[in-house]
């Protein structure tokens, strides 16, 4: 068992859990952008 | 005569008294399926599998032209399982399988409540906590490669851990498929107590009001094509997962291929479930599946699945921190995040049930848990990206 491991690889969960929040903002705005252009749809 | 000294000698030569170990693991699995109705479609293939490929002679030794035993890249002696291993080459060795599954699931899900409230994305995001976590665990105790894989069984979701573990070449692919399906399994267990632990009754009574709104077909066809560009451009590596998954759901959302979307939810997915289970069965031989290791990584498994539901509800605990009384999150939810659709959206709903009948978070949860599957496969690509 090797701590100085767990440690050292903190700095991916850092980065991996950036970009998860990341990617999964820019689908949320693309999804309201969605929704608002395409609401005239809904309208007809 | 020659038929009994066969039998003799088949059991006195090959058998093993892990073999009975793994028979009863085998059983245990069948038992859950059929009794307690966990993921029956994948715990009994594998282990009816695991039952058979642990008969006396089932497995040979692949040997070279000398007989020498053949060894892996880890040093480990090679085996065949016969149509099996045929299977496993053709199906898992080059991720066919999983990926063909993706597609069925894509055609199932309905992101309808994700997309009247794309707000609910974030937990999906946040619920993948546990994959790290378990990763940087994990890395105390096994190679990097293989400490991926194992963190990747928090995703919940059984074809990105194959793919996954199969792409980083791991060695531990029989047990982190197992621990995969059988925590997927196990998730009514699992996530009640700890969101019970890290939540008041008073946050678990929050109500939170579901106005129904109406999506665009348009923006449900254009959903799943812009989210692969987007996987595409992050991790152009693993975009087939999410490709995959997003095709599946087009075809179910375009309007114009209803018998394929048809065909992709039922015959495909379940044409590619039957064969799945019972191929990954074939690492289960008890010389490569009874190790300490395989301990290790179960108990890993479930502390990914113990922190991503833990990630959700925190996350969503934090965010109450900056929201208003009006707009307070029932921080069940977040636990909704992990990918094991649909059982983790009804584990919230009833939970909300049980502390308030009038309290419905049904429509937030499942939106939630669909969010999750995109999630799960993101952070896929992410790991492939990191140490592929």
């Amino acid at each position: 068992m090797d701590f100085s491991n767990f440690v050292d690889n903190l700095a991916y969960m850092g980065k991996g859990m950036l970009g998860i929040l990341i990617v999964m903002g820019a689908i949320i705005l693309v999804t309201v952008l969605l929704n608002k252009i395409f609401s005239a749809d809904n309208k007809k | 005569m020659e038929f009994i000294e066969f039998l003799y000698e088949n059991i006195v030569e090959n058998f093993s008294w892990q073999m009975l170990v793994m028979w009863a693991i085998g059983g245990v699995l069948v038992f859950l399926a059929i009794k307690k109705d966990m993921e029956p479609t994948l715990l009994l293939p594998i282990g009816f599998g695991a039952i058979l490929v642990n008969l006396p002679g089932v497995m040979q030794k692949v040997v070279d032209e000398t007989g020498r035993p053949v060894l892996d890249s880890f040093g480990n002696v090679q085996y065949d399982a016969g149509p099996l291993s045929t299977l496993f080459d053709a199906g898992i060795a080059n991720e066919l399988f999983p990926l063909i599954l993706f597609i069925g699931i894509g055609a199932m899900i309905d992101f309808g409540p994700l997309l009247s409230n794309p707000k609910l994305m974030i937990f999906g995001a946040a619920a993948q906590f546990g994959i790290f976590f378990t990763f940087c665990a994990a890395s105390m105790f096994f190679p990097i490669n293989d400490a991926a894989s194992i963190g990747i069984i928090g995703a919940a979701d059984g074809p990105t851990s194959i793919v996954v573990a199969q792409q980083l070449h791991s060695q531990y692919v029989g047990a982190i498929m197992v621990a995969a399906y059988s925590y997927m399994a196990l998730v009514p267990i699992i996530q009640p107590p700890v969101i019970k632990l890290l939540t008041t009754k008073k946050e678990r009574l929050i109500r939170m009001p579901y106005a129904a709104k109406s999506v665009s077909k348009t923006t449900k066809i254009l959903f799943p094509i812009i989210i692969t560009a987007i996987a595409g451009l992050v991790a152009p590596e693993s975009v087939y997962l999410v490709g995959f998954l997003m095709f599946g759901n087009l075809i179910r959302e375009c309007g114009v291929l209803n018998s394929l979307s048809d065909t992709a939810q039922n015959v495909l997915a379940n044409l590619i479930t039957i064969f799945l289970g019972i191929t990954i069965a074939s690492k289960m031989y008890y010389e490569q599946f009874l190790k300490p290791e395989t301990l290790m990584i179960l108990g890993l498994g479930l502390i990914a699945f113990i922190f991503d539901t833990a990630g959700g509800v925190v996350f969503a605990k934090i965010l109450n921190i900056f929201l208003p009384k009006s707009k307070k999150l029932n921080p069940m939810i977040g636990a909704a995040g992990i990918s094991a659709f649909p059982m983790s959206g009804r584990i919230v709903h009833k939970m909300g049930l049980k502390e308030d009948p009038q309290n419905f978070l049904l429509m937030h949860s499942m939106g939630v848990n669909v969010s999750g599957q995109i999630a799960s496969v993101i952070a896929g690509g992410l790991i492939l990206k990191f140490f592929g």
